[in-house]
């Protein structure tokens, strides 16, 4: 099949970018979507043209590396799966393809389809952790999980870390991402000690780092490929006010004490 | 020269000991050395999160884009223990029994003997950092068998085990990161390791999204960078994975131990179209209620379910009554190589082999098969477009896993001085072939518990250093590095790095994949030889050095494949012998079956570089088993 793609081409962050037209031909329906890309930039090299910029690694939808895009569907809009598990089969010979970055503030576009995620990463700096450090856990077995609460914890926790929630919400917001991370650790007995303090600064990092808030379009969860559920931003927002609200107190520490 | 530094003594004491013996390093002190980490996959986001922890100042490098991604994010299947939850007759003595036996006689007993000690201490780990494994209603956790092992031993958190370890990992490291011991410098690709005075004590990076080449000087270097199973172009790992950073490390003076020793998977998707850039492992699982099959009749173009019983050929039945469908991973794979260049392989490339459900689906109906394996017959669907409920699944076999890596001591350290190696990128604990979910379990006892204690030891045995990035050696490093990226970047030739990384491939796959011959390794030095003197002839990568520029990454990646290619022929060629993964077609017993020679190969075979165009040079690291008797192998 001949497939025609318009792509968007920038060099780097600070330069503008512009969608370019090409055509790539002889797609077999055996191929993958990142496939195809490949073709375009063989002959894009074989031309001595730049190939287009985009990140994978997996190719097989776990990794979260790639995401861009198409026609502007998050990863293509076939629901619950990646663009890098998108065949050539679900497409026509003679299809046009628009395929861009994510938009989002909070991702700056690095080159052509590849943006900055690395807001993500401060989020979970906040507090997307149980602090536990290497040779203090006590026997496996002696923490007992309910197994409800450790399918909740791991639907949560299925979350590839993509960004397609972020580019698919109108407002750019990154809720759906850190709801999940919030909802994997808070559901656990082993997340209750740092629950209030994870979730109240979760939420301050979101805004910090200029992501938008949540009016319930529900795009997200519509593109995440992991299918996390719009629901985990209820337990989000339960938790915010659970933390806000209880009391919390100083610990008495009686002058002079403190000296070692 | 090769010392391995076992501690002497029985053998479930050593580690013991070892640590006992070890040197601490003063709290205060701690933050005054620079611990450079090198891979934030399983082992080395572990081994920076704990060393973070302990104080030291460590800056850890990752060409990912975030530490939440690496290839051990794709691992499936789980991660072994010898917890013994089950009551099932397992122990830390078994799991070190069948470790060592699968790894066919060629790993190190004492390193073997330590993993299954620190497999209950990750358990506990993970589980303390919320990491949602597989739990039973009662809320203990659930495990299950795996690999053909009789006891249940395997931890699981549905078929994402990799990614659950990994985000544990990351999450750790990500609280470091944010209390200021570790610094993370993701996109940064180690391009060389500097040495001083014989001594590992820095590195070279190449900023992936500027181009900049920068030097970080620190009192240790660690390398926890994978495998490099895409030498063979086509494999299971992820796309980026590569010898990059083990490869220049050799260059610089590191042993590189075994890397004939490479595991080949049987059941993955077969390749469909000659543009395919990887394969999808599929659960081994299947052969259990799976039956494989190819036409009796070469060339056999009929759709199979048109193929009548009698003009089928159930070779893994035939040939192995007792174990059947069910035989080893290499086994099958070399009896599925067989079969294709017989001329009787199918589908479109005639790489493949049938795995067909039929009689399983006739005998526990339609919905027992849905249940056990609907998910994989989904994913199965969804790749290939076909129902393997209707029309048999196709499979073959592809590249896994390697065993081989840097030669570390029983410290993980390597033969350069002050450069510890962890995770697949080692040669460590797996011998010929390594059992399913024992590489989760190796990266993470080294990243979490081995590596936290040797590496301490090794810098209280110096004072932090003074040395910075303007010693002339990292001045040359940096030259070098940047002349060979130049050298790239200006041959302007026709071909990609991609085209000639995939005839590499292909070459090594024909030559040096599931069987080899004298004959045909000899073939493939030759031709990679010829091959790599193309790609520096005729080479193109569109771009400059200083953006982000896909092409040239893949090109310096491709460019190190090649002169590892020619290191695994060699080594291949070498061990006339055949143990676990490596067959060689001369050494088989009379029903052709692997046949080790214990008396000349019972060593670890560790290769010195000596220089471009110069033939490596050998050392032999020979292994003793004093614990596990040795045995062939018989699946009749
Ligand atoms: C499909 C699949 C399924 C698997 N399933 C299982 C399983 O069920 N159980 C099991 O035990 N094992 C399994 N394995 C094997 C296991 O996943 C790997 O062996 C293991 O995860 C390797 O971890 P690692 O930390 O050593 O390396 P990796 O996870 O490969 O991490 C390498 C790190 O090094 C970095 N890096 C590499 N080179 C450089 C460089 N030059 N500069 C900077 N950074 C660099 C990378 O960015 C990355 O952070 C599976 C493997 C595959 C392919
Ligand atoms: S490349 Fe890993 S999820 Fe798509």
């Amino acid at each position: 099949m001949d497939i025609k793609l318009k792509i968007w081409r920038q060099s780097n962050t600070a330069s503008p970018g512009q969608f370019k037209d090409y055509q790539v031909t002889g797609i077999t329906p055996d191929m993958s979507f990142l496939e195809m890309l490949d073709v375009l930039n063989e002959d894009l090299t074989a031309r001595g043209e730049a190939p287009v910029a985009f990140e994978h690694d997996c190719r097989e939808g776990i990794c979260g590396s790639c995401g861009f895009l198409v026609n502007g569907l998050a990863h293509g809009g076939r629901h619950g799966t990646t663009v890098c598990q998108l065949s050539m089969r679900f497409f026509k010979d003679g299809d046009s393809l628009a395929l861009e970055p994510w938009r989002a503030k909070a991702f700056p576009v690095l080159r052509d389809l590849i943006v900055d995620r690395s807001a993500f990463d401060r989020i979970i700096q906040a507090g997307g952790f149980i602090s536990a450090n290497t040779g203090s856990a006590p026997e496996a077995n002696s923490i007992l999980v309910p197994k409800a609460s450790a399918e909740t914890a791991f639907d949560a926790a299925a979350c590839i870390g993509c960004g397609a929630c972020v580019a698919a919400c109108p407002n750019a917001s990154a809720m759906l991402f850190t709801a999940a991370k919030l909802t994997h650790l808070n559901s656990l007995p082993q997340g209750q000690p740092q629950r209030d303090q994870r979730t109240l600064n979760m939420v301050a990092a979101m805004s910090r780092e200029l992501f938008g808030s949540c009016t319930n379009h529900g795009e997200c969860e519509a593109v995440c490929p992991k299918q996390i559920p719009i629901e985990f931003i209820g337990n989000m927002n339960r938790d915010l006010v659970r933390a806000t609200f209880r009391r919390r107190r100083e610990a008495i520490v009686v002058a002079g004490t403190q000296r070692a | 020269m090769l010392d391995a530094r076992i501690p002497s003594g029985p053998i479930e004491q050593a580690w013991d000991k070892c640590k006992f013996e070890m040197k601490l390093v003063n709290p205060a002190n701690r933050r005054k050395y620079t611990v450079i980490v090198v891979g934030s996959g399983l082992a080395g986001a572990a081994a920076a999160a704990s060393l973070g922890q302990q104080g030291y100042r460590v800056e850890c490098f990752s060409f990912h884009d975030t530490p939440r991604r690496a290839h051990s994010i794709a691992a499936q299947g789980g991660i072994n223990a010898a917890k013994n939850y089950r009551n099932d007759g397992d122990s830390v003595m078994r799991l070190f029994y069948d470790t060592v036996k699968g790894g066919d006689f060629r790993s190190r007993e004492a390193n073997v003997y330590r993993l299954a000690q620190l497999s209950v201490n990750i358990i506990d780990q993970c589980v303390a950092q919320g990491v949602p494994f597989a739990r039973e209603y009662g809320g203990l956790l659930d495990t299950r068998s795996f690999g053909g092992v009789q006891v249940s031993r395997t931890f699981y958190a549905r078929g994402q085990t990799g990614q659950q370890l990994l985000l544990g990992a990351y999450q750790a490291l990500e609280e470091q990161i944010s209390a200021g011991t570790v610094r993370m410098h993701p996109r940064s690709e180690m391009l060389d390791l500097v040495l001083v005075d014989g001594k590992a004590r820095g590195i070279v990076t190449r900023n992936l999204v500027t181009g900049a080449i920068d030097c970080h000087a620190g009192d240790v270097v660690v390398l926890a960078t994978g495998g490099y199973s895409n030498v063979f172009y086509l494999s299971t790992n992820a796309k980026a994975s590569n010898c990059t950073a083990i490869w220049r490390a050799h260059r610089r003076g590191a042993l590189f131990a075994n890397p004939c020793f490479t595991q080949i998977h049987p059941t993955c998707i077969p390749l469909t179209s000659e543009h395919q850039s990887k394969l999808t492992l599929m659960s081994e699982s299947l052969r259990n209620d799976g039956r494989v099959w190819v036409p009796k009749q070469k060339g056999d173009k009929r759709q199979p379910n048109d193929i009548p019983e009698q003009e089928r050929d159930y070779y893994l039945e035939r040939r192995y009554p007792s174990f059947g469908n069910l035989v080893p991973r290499d086994v099958a794979s070399r009896n599925a190589k067989e079969v294709c260049d017989e001329g009787r392989g199918v589908g479109p490339s005639g790489q493949g082999v049938y795995l067909d459900f039929r009689d399983a689906i006739q005998r526990l109906g339609i919905d027992q098969v849905r249940e056990k394996y609907g998910n994989l017959f989904d994913m199965y669907e969804e790749i290939t477009g076909e129902n393997a409920y209707r029309v048999p699944m196709r499979i073959y076999p592809a590249l896994h896993y390697t065993m081989g890596g840097l030669w570390v001591d029983y410290r993980l350290m390597s033969t350069i001085e002050g450069l510890f190696v962890g995770g697949e990128a080692n040669f460590s604990d797996h011998g010929a072939n390594r059992l399913g979910a024992s590489a989760l379990m190796q990266g993470l006892a080294d990243g979490y518990f081995v590596l936290p204690y040797t590496v301490p030891d090794y810098l209280a045995s110096s004072t932090p250093s003074k040395l910075d990035t303007s010693h002339p050696a990292f001045k040359q490093a940096r030259e070098e590095i940047a002349g060979r990226i130049t050298n790239l970047l200006t041959i302007n030739g026709k071909r990609s790095a991609a085209s000639f990384h995939r005839q590499l491939g292909r070459l090594l796959w024909d030559n040096c994949g599931m069987a080899r011959s004298e004959a045909s390794l000899n073939h493939a030095l030759e031709e990679v030889r010829k091959l790599r003197w193309e790609f520096w002839q005729d080479l193109r990568v569109v771009g400059t050095g200083e953006e982000l520029n896909q092409s040239l990454e893949v090109a310096g990646r491709v460019a190190d494949f090649f002169e590892l290619a020619e290191l695994i022929c060699i080594d291949a060629l070498g061990r006339t012998e055949s143990c676990g993964c490596h067959f060689r077609i001369e050494s088989q017993t009379p029903d052709g079956e692997a046949k080790r020679d214990d008396e000349h190969f019972s060593y670890c075979a560790a290769w010195e570089w000596a220089g471009d165009g110069q033939p490596p040079i050998l050392h032999k690291e020979p292994l003793a088993f004093e614990h596990v008797h040795l045995t062939q192998r018989s699946y009749k």
